[in-house]
C-alpha cells in the first residue's frame, strides 16, 4: 500500500515535470539569449556559457526603446483605468439592476470580443488620420478600451453576481448610511474582482501588436511589441538578436511575476467570465 | 430580482385601497428609477463600443465599395462591387484563406487535445497542484510577440537550439506553417485548459466512483461520463479559440512576415493597407474577414447548439 502511493506520487511528479518543461523551455531560452554575449550568440547552445549584461546595457541606452517602454506603460495603464471604470458601472447595472436591453448589451459585447481586429484597422486608420489621432496616445488608448470593455464587463458581472448583496441591506438596518454601507461593506467585497479584472485587461492591452503596428508611424506612440519588430542592428541586415531578446525579457518578467503572485484570482477571473453552468 | 412580488396583491390583504395605491405608485417609481440608473450606468461603455466598433465596420463596408487608394486620392470613385470581384478572384486571397483555415482547424484541434490533458493534470494531480497551475499560466501571460521571437530564434540556423545545422525551416512553406501552429498552440493551451478545468470541477466525483465500481476503466469513464457532462465547456472553449485562431497575425508577422505564401487573411489585409495604402481593397478584405467570422460563429451555434455564454448569463441575471 505504502509503495503504491509512493509510485503514484512519483508518476504525478513525472507528469508535473513535463508541464513545467512545456511552460518554461521557450521562456528560459529567450532569457538565455538575452544573456549571451556577441561571441557565443550563434553557438546554438540552449544556455549561455559566459553570461553578460551587454544586451541589457544596449537597450537601456536606446532612446527608442525607453520611449516605447514609457508608451506601453502609459497607454495600457490609462486604457485599463478607463475600461475598469466604465466596465464596473456597466457590470454593476447588468448584475444588479433590471432595465431594458440588458441581454442585447451582453450580446453586443460578446460580439465585439470576437471581432477580428484587422476588420477595424482599415477604417480606424482612415478615421484617425482624418481626426489627427493617428500616431498619438489617444489613438491607441481608444481601440484598447473598446476591446477591453467586453472582457471587463464579462468578468466583473460574473464577480458581482457572487457578492452577497443582502449584507448591504443588513448594514443599513444596523444604522449605516447608504454611502457607509457601500463604502464599508460592498467595496471590500468587490475589490478583489475589480483588481483581478484590471490585471486581465492590462495583460490584453500589453499583448496587443496589430493596433500598435498599424496606428503608429514613429516612436511617438509605438509600444514595445511594435518597437521590437523595428529594432535594427549595427547594419540594416544584421538582426539584433541580443537586444530583441533583452527587450522581450524586460516586458515579460513584470507580467509573469504579477500573474504568479495572483495565480488563484486570475484563474477564477478567466474561468468565471467564460463558463458558468 | 427574478420575482418581485406585486405590491398590489400584498397590499389587498390589509384591505386598504389607499395603501395599495401608494405602494403600487412607489413600486412603479422605484422600477422607473432603477431602469434609468441602469441605462445611465451602461451608457458610457455602450457608447464607446458602438463608436469604435460598430461605426468603423459600417465605414469599412462603405470604403469597400470605393476605389480608395491613398497613393492616388484624386482617382477616388464609387466602384460598387468591383473590389469584391478583384479580391475574390485573386489567388493571393484564396491562398491566405486556405492557410488561415488550415492553421485555425489544426491549432484548435491540438489545443483541445492538449488543453484537455493539461486540464486533467491540473485537476487530478496529487502532488504540487499549486506549482502546476501557476506554471501553466506562464505561456498565457507572455506577450505573443515575445513568444514568437523565442520560437523564431529557436528555429533560425546556427542561432537556435532546435535547428539542425544547415537547415532553415522558416524559409520553407510546410515547416513554417507547422512552426506557426506550434507557436499558436503553445501560447493558448493554458487558456483552453482553464476553461475545461472549470467544466471538470462540475463533474460529480460519486458518479465517477460508481462507474469505476461497475468496472468502467479510466478511458471509458472519460468518454461516457466526463465528456458528455463538460460538453458545454468544450464547445464554448472551441468557439472562442476558433474565432481567435482565425485572426492569427502576430505569430506570422514575427515568424515569417508572410514569406513563402504563409500569410493569413489578417496579414494580407494588413499588407494592402499599410504597405499598399489601398484602403478600398483593404476594407474589402476586412469586410470579408468579418463575414467569415460571423459564419463560423453561426455554424458553431447551429451545429453544436453551443449556448453563447452571454445568453446564459443574461438569462440568469
Amino acid at each position: 500500500m505504502q509503495t503504491e502511493t509512493t509510485q503514484r506520487k512519483l508518476m504525478w511528479w513525472g507528469v508535473n515535470i513535463l508541464v513545467l518543461l512545456y511552460a518554461f523551455v521557450p521562456v528560459v531560452w529567450i532569457i538565455s539569449l538575452s544573456l549571451k554575449d556577441d561571441a557565443t550568440l550563434n553557438d546554438g547552445n540552449y544556455l549561455p556559457s559566459s553570461p553578460s549584461g551587454e544586451s541589457y546595457a544596449a537597450i537601456f541606452s536606446n532612446p527608442d526603446f525607453l520611449r516605447a517602454l514609457a508608451n506601453s506603460i502609459g497607454i495600457c495603464a490609462i486604457a485599463t483605468f478607463v475600461a475598469i471604470v466604465f466596465g464596473t458601472m456597466a457590470a454593476y447595472a447588468i448584475a444588479r439592476l433590471d432595465f431594458p436591453g440588458k441581454v442585447t448589451i451582453v450580446a453586443v459585447s460578446l460580439l465585439i470580443s470576437m471581432f477580428p481586429q484587422i476588420a477595424l484597422v482599415t477604417p480606424l486608420f482612415k478615421i484617425e488620420t482624418a481626426l489627427g489621432l493617428f500616431d498619438t496616445w489617444p489613438g491607441l488608448i481608444i481601440p484598447y478600451i473598446t476591446f477591453a470593455l467586453p472582457l471587463a464587463i464579462y468578468t466583473l458581472s460574473a464577480f458581482f453576481r457572487e457578492i452577497p448583496w443582502d449584507l448591504e441591506k443588513a448594514a443599513k438596518m444596523d444604522g449605516a448610511t447608504p454611502y457607509q454601507a457601500f463604502r464599508q461593506v460592498i467595496t471590500p467585497l468587490a475589490m478583489p474582482g475589480v483588481f483581478t479584472t484590471a490585471i486581465l485587461v492590462f495583460i490584453s492591452c500589453w499583448n496587443d501588436f496589430l493596433f500598435a503596428l498599424s496606428l503608429t508611424s514613429t516612436s511617438n506612440a509605438r509600444t514595445v511589441p511594435a518597437a521590437m519588430s523595428y529594432f535594427t542592428g549595427a547594419t540594416t541586415f544584421e538582426k539584433p538578436t541580443g537586444p530583441i531578446a533583452a527587450a522581450a525579457v524586460v516586458i515579460t518578467v513584470p507580467l509573469v511575476i504579477m500573474v504568479l503572485l495572483f495565480q488563484r484570482r486570475i484563474v477564477a477571473g478567466l474561468t468565471s467570465g467564460a463558463v458558468k453552468g | 430580482m427574478t420575482q418581485t412580488p406585486t405590491p398590489a396583491a400584498a397590499a389587498t390583504d390589509t384591505a386598504d385601497d389607499g395603501t395599495a395605491q401608494i405602494a403600487l405608485q412607489r413600486h412603479t417609481d422605484a422600477k422607473k428609477a432603477e431602469r434609468k440608473l441602469g441605462l445611465l450606468l451602461v451608457a458610457p461603455a455602450v457608447t464607446i463600443m458602438l463608436a469604435v466598433a460598430a461605426y468603423p465596420i459600417l465605414y469599412a463596408f462603405w470604403l469597400s465599395l470605393q476605389k480608395a487608394d491613398l497613393r492616388r486620392p484624386d482617382a477616388n470613385e464609387f466602384v460598387f462591387l468591383d473590389n469584391y470581384v478583384t479580391v475574390l478572384s485573386s489567388s493571393i486571397w484564396w491562398t491566405a484563406f486556405g492557410v488561415t483555415m488550415f492553421i485555425t482547424i489544426v491549432s484548435a484541434f491540438l489545443e483541445l487535445v492538449f488543453g484537455m490533458i493539461l486540464a486533467i493534470v491540473m485537476h487530478r494531480t496529487i502532488v504540487g497542484r499549486g506549482l502546476v497551475r501557476t506554471s501553466a499560466l506562464v505561456p498565457y501571460s507572455i506577450v505573443t510577440v515575445v513568444a514568437a521571437f523565442s520560437w523564431r530564434f529557436a528555429w533560425t540556423s546556427d542561432l537556435g537550439y532546435l535547428t539542425p545545422s544547415g537547415a532553415a525551416p522558416l524559409t520553407e512553406f510546410w515547416p513554417s506553417i507547422w512552426i506557426i501552429i506550434l507557436a499558436e498552440v503553445w501560447k493558448t493551451i493554458p487558456f483552453m485548459a482553464l476553461l475545461l478545468m472549470a467544466g471538470l470541477a462540475l463533474v460529480p466525483e460519486d458518479l465517477l466512483k460508481a462507474a469505476s465500481m461497475d468496472g468502467a476503466n479510466a478511458w471509458k469513464r472519460f468518454w461516457a461520463i466526463t465528456v458528455p457532462l463538460i460538453k458545454p465547456a468544450i464547445l464554448v472553449a472551441l468557439l472562442f479559440r476558433t474565432l481567435d485562431a482565425f485572426r492569427v497575425f502576430d505569430n506570422i508577422f514575427i515568424l515569417t512576415s508572410g514569406a513563402n505564401e504563409t500569410s493569413s487573411v489578417s496579414m494580407v489585409a494588413y499588407s494592402n493597407l499599410i504597405r499598399g495604402l489601398n484602403l478600398g481593397i483593404g476594407s474589402t478584405m476586412a469586410v470579408l474577414i468579418f463575414i467569415t467570422t460571423g459564419i463560423i460563429a453561426f455554424l458553431f451555434i447551429k451545429a453544436f447548439g453551443a449556448a453563447a455564454p452571454g445568453s446564459d448569463s443574461g438569462g440568469r441575471k
